[in-house]
């Protein structure tokens, strides 16, 4: 690689269409724009803004039927996107190299580690078995795995998300590539490790003189990361420029509507501290939930935990993945018998319901997913979806029901004409909306939400969180909120338990915790959230108290 | 992984066992009985008090308990009893009608594996979509083929039409190659069906778009990374499709004229030899658990989630 002043990649009016039947449709528009030798360029987006195809592009791994109908783009001076798959393939992973976004399906699960990192080196290097062997711990070494030796003989099942995001790392680094393409490198991951990965890119650019192509959803990553700011929407650039400045003064609409809707970098907006009084909804008390492992050992996923939720208000259940978060939801709808502890909802005692009672408890409590596209028939329109709930408890004139169903629909902001649709011609927000309609059809007294706007885009996510605020404030809900986003929870709810190991290591409102937690691990989890270089977040963090991280 | 490997074991020989069980209720529940067939036919010139005799000497009418139990001693010390048809043992009978049929049905199996791989992988590579369109309806056509007709095609082409297969005296293993490819053709039609499925949703995972960010070639990318993990799921077929194997044997078998146990099973039906078919319907149990234990225990070798998980357990 040659020391330039030239930039790395130089992307020039470039256009790309995907083929469909016979129609093509173009989803990038003249799309501009260069990176710098060890530059971070953040390519910002929501679903379908372009942001993956632009960089599928640049590394030449266009989906079959995708291609580059106008443009150029320029690695390292030389144009490629006219370039043969053969010539294309000499430049992949030594030129320019990728960090994918899902770790968790992005290595061969039948090929060890340590194959999978040499496998790169087989490629293009000329290194004979014991240098690639060597090579490849030291790469392992490199990207901070514990063991490298050991790390290199397993499989990719044998390590959890955040490693398996690092030996990606690692194969992406191997040969020292002029630019990387970071496609959402962290959105699978919770959010401690979430920091800790992009911390190791950060570190590993610097070291290698690398540049970064960091697409992402999440404003507050790129707030975080970059070093400039490109704003996609509708496959066009909406704004570009050095991220201090788009996010000082952003001069498109679309820019300021995507960050004053992004809860990392919204100024918090308190809501209003609880009014003493308010009758309970929901007692758990010292719920413990024990499972048999197949080896027949026994596993304790939650220990401990107690909370109490007035009505009308939001408890948020904090925690990454295996902090036992899930289990306690499980457990408050009823869908398990706890080891021991008690659940009371009003008068009732969870636990000791049986059958038919247990069968009737389920309408006071109801839950909404996380993803709206698993979570809705395929095959049942938006009438039949929202009408089932009712059709399980009540005897109601068909008449009654559909008007019931109607009103349900109209009151979480859809349009009638939706009752005759399927789901798959719904979008992520109108899908969520109608699972929010189907919980809400029986007059629940406590919905659980989990995960409920994880998957949606920002600016959708915003639009949900404001209409179930705004439910809670008509109808008097009381929400149960999981989350392993501190941010949403700050925006949303009133009180808020923090899971870790299936312990309850934080619990108050969420005033309390996040201005005076004593617990590292709640600290550290507040630390995480992105988006602290934006100068907003200054002043919505400026009541959490600094202190080292212990 | 022994804990494993001895459930599985274990599975297997209740499967035989409930194979044994089932076909000794059925085959007992059917009127009339072999003794009666042979000895009642007027050439033996045998009086009813002779053939009661011979009823008892047979203990046909014997308890049914007692039968089965009989039975299923003698089957467990490898004794098939006697065909009551042919008068010799089912063992001497088996001795001879075995190997032709494992060696049509094993050659069977491989060709039909071998026409299923090739059909995936060229379909696979194919450049064009009209050329991936043609190939991939061959396993359609295939699995419609009825399989006499197909038998007879091939002799009316292959042996008739162009002379390269002799049908009249044929050396031994010439005998075999239309047989194998009548077998092979049904065969092949779903594994390669399932095969090309695979391979398609494998492709689209996000572990190939990293090893094709690495560089790796087509070529690469379809023996490293897809092929492996689509023969998985196929292995599973390929152990229930050696059933299919069995009832297609007894047809090729017939067309064919082959001396195999297709054709034993059809004479002992046509007899009601009860011993014969008892021995028959355990033998193909036995080699299709066989085989079913082996692609289970094939399993956590190709695949190191199951190796562990298994490990774990043990």
């Amino acid at each position: 690689m040659s020391i330039s002043a030239n930039p790395v990649l130089d992307v020039r009016d470039l256009d790309i269409s995907y083929s469909h039947g016979d129609e093509r449709s173009t989803v990038v528009h003249g799309v501009s724009f260069t990176v710098e030798p060890g530059e971070v360029v953040a390519l910002v987006g929501e679903s379908g803004s372009g942001k993956t195809s632009t960089a599928q592009a640049v590394i030449g791994l266009l989906a079959g039927n995708g291609r580059i109908e106008r443009g150029s783009i320029h690695l390292n001076g030389e144009e490629i996107s006219r370039w043969s798959a053969r010539r294309l393939r000499s430049i992949r992973g030594a030129v320019v190299s990728l960090v994918p976004q899902d770790p968790g399906s992005s290595l061969n699960p039948v090929l060890t580690i340590g194959a999978q990192v040499r496998e790169i080196l087989e490629i293009h290097g000329r290194l004979d078995r014991r240098e690639a062997d060597r090579k490849v711990i030291e790469l392992l070494t490199n990207v901070g795995l514990s063991e490298p030796e050991l790390r290199a003989r397993q499989y990719p099942h044998e390590l959890s998300g955040g490693m398996k995001q690092r030996v990606l790392i690692a194969i992406a680094i191997a040969l020292r590539p002029a630019l990387i393409i970071a496609d959402e490198p962290t959105s699978a991951l919770d959010v401690t490790v979430q920091r800790r990965i992009l911390d190791l890119i950060d570190d590993l650019r610097r070291e290698y003189g690398t540049s970064v192509l960091l697409v992402t959803h999440d404003l507050g990553v790129a707030a975080d990361r970059s070093d400039k700011i490109i704003v996609l929407q509708g496959g066009r650039i909406q704004e570009q420029g050095k991220t201090a400045d788009v996010l000082a003064s952003p001069q498109s609409a679309y820019t300021r509507k995507l960050l004053s809707d992004a809860p990392s970098l919204a100024a918090a907006k308190p809501r209003p501290p609880l009014k003493p009084g308010r009758p309970t909804a929901l007692t758990v008390s010292n719920l413990v939930q024990d499972f048999t492992l197949p080896t027949g050992r026994n596993f304790r996923a939650v220990d401990g935990i107690s909370f109490s939720v007035a009505r009308g208000t939001t408890h948020a259940v904090v925690g990454e993945s295996g902090s036992g978060k899930t289990t306690t939801i499980r457990s408050i709808a009823g869908f398990q018998k706890p080891t021991s502890g008690e659940i009371r909802i009003g008068d009732l005692d969870v636990a000791s319901l049986r059958a038919e009672a247990l069968r009737q408890f389920r309408r006071k409590v109801q839950l909404v997913y996380q993803n709206p596209w698993a979570s809705l028939d395929p095959r049942q329109t938006v009438q039949a979806i929202v009408e089932e709930p009712m059709l399980n408890f009540d005897s109601l004139p068909r008449t009654e029901r559909e008007a019931r169903v109607r009103a349900i629909i109209e009151r979480v902001g859809l349009p009638a004409t939706v009752l005759s649709r399927l789901p798959h011609a719904l979008s992520g927000g109108q899908r969520q909306r109608v699972a929010i309609a189907r919980a809400l059809v029986l007059e629940p007294e406590v919905v659980v939400l989990d995960e409920a706007v994880s998957a949606l885009d920002v600016t959708v996510q915003a639009q949900i969180l404001e209409l179930l605020a705004e439910l809670q404030r008509d109808l008097g809900l009381t929400y149960v909120f999981v989350s392993h986003d501190l941010a949403v929870v700050r925006q949303i709810a009133d009180t808020v338990s923090v899971l870790h190991n299936g312990r309850q290591v934080d619990y108050g409102t969420v005033d309390e915790v996040f201005s005076s937690t004593s617990t590292a691990y709640t600290r550290e989890l507040i630390e995480a959230i992105p988006g602290r270089k934006f100068p907003h977040a200054e002043t919505s963090r400026q009541f959490i108290k600094a202190g080292p991280l212990s | 992984m022994t804990r494993y490997v001895i459930g599985r074991i274990g599975q297997a020989l209740l499967v035989l066992w409930a194979a044994f069980t089932l076909s000794f209720i059925l085959l007992q529940a059917m009127p009339g009985d072999a003794v009666l067939i042979k000895f009642l036919n007027p050439e033996f010139g045998l009086s009813a008090d002779q053939v009661a005799d011979i009823r008892a000497a047979y203990a046909v009418d014997s308890n049914i308990v007692v039968q089965y139990g009989n039975t299923l001693v003698n089957f467990l010390r490898g004794d098939f009893g006697y065909s009551l048809q042919a008068g010799v043992p089912v063992s001497a009978q088996l001795a001879t009608n075995l190997p032709p049929t494992l060696r049509l049905a094993g050659l069977g199996f491989l060709a039909a594996t071998l026409l299923a791989v090739f059909i995936a992988f060229l379909s696979s590579m194919a450049p064009f979509a009209w050329l991936r369109n043609a190939i991939q309806s061959l396993p359609s056509l295939f699995i419609s083929v009825p399989v006499f007709w197909l038998a007879i095609m091939l002799i009316q082409i292959f042996s008739f039409r162009f002379r390269l297969v002799s049908v009249i005296n044929p050396g031994p293993w010439e005998s075999l190659v239309l047989p194998v490819a009548t077998l092979a053709v049904p065969i092949a039609a779903p594994l390669a069906q399932i095969l090309i499925r695979n391979i398609d949703e494998i492709r689209t995972r996000p572990f190939v778009a990293v090893a094709r960010a690495k560089g790796a070639s087509e070529t690469r990318l379809l023996w490293r990374h897809v092929a492996r993990n689509a023969i998985l799921p196929t292995l599973t077929i390929a152990g229930v499709l050696f059933g299919e194997l069995i009832a297609g044997a007894v047809v090729t078998e017939t067309v064919f004229g082959l001396n195999g146990i297709g054709g034993l099973t059809e004479k002992a039906v046509g007899n009601q030899d009860l011993s014969v078919l008892q021995a028959v319907v355990v033998i193909s149990a036995a080699a299709f658990v066989t085989i079913n234990l082996a692609v289970d225990l094939a399993y956590p070798l190709l695949d190191p989630r199951l190796r562990n998980r298994s490990g774990a357990a043990a």
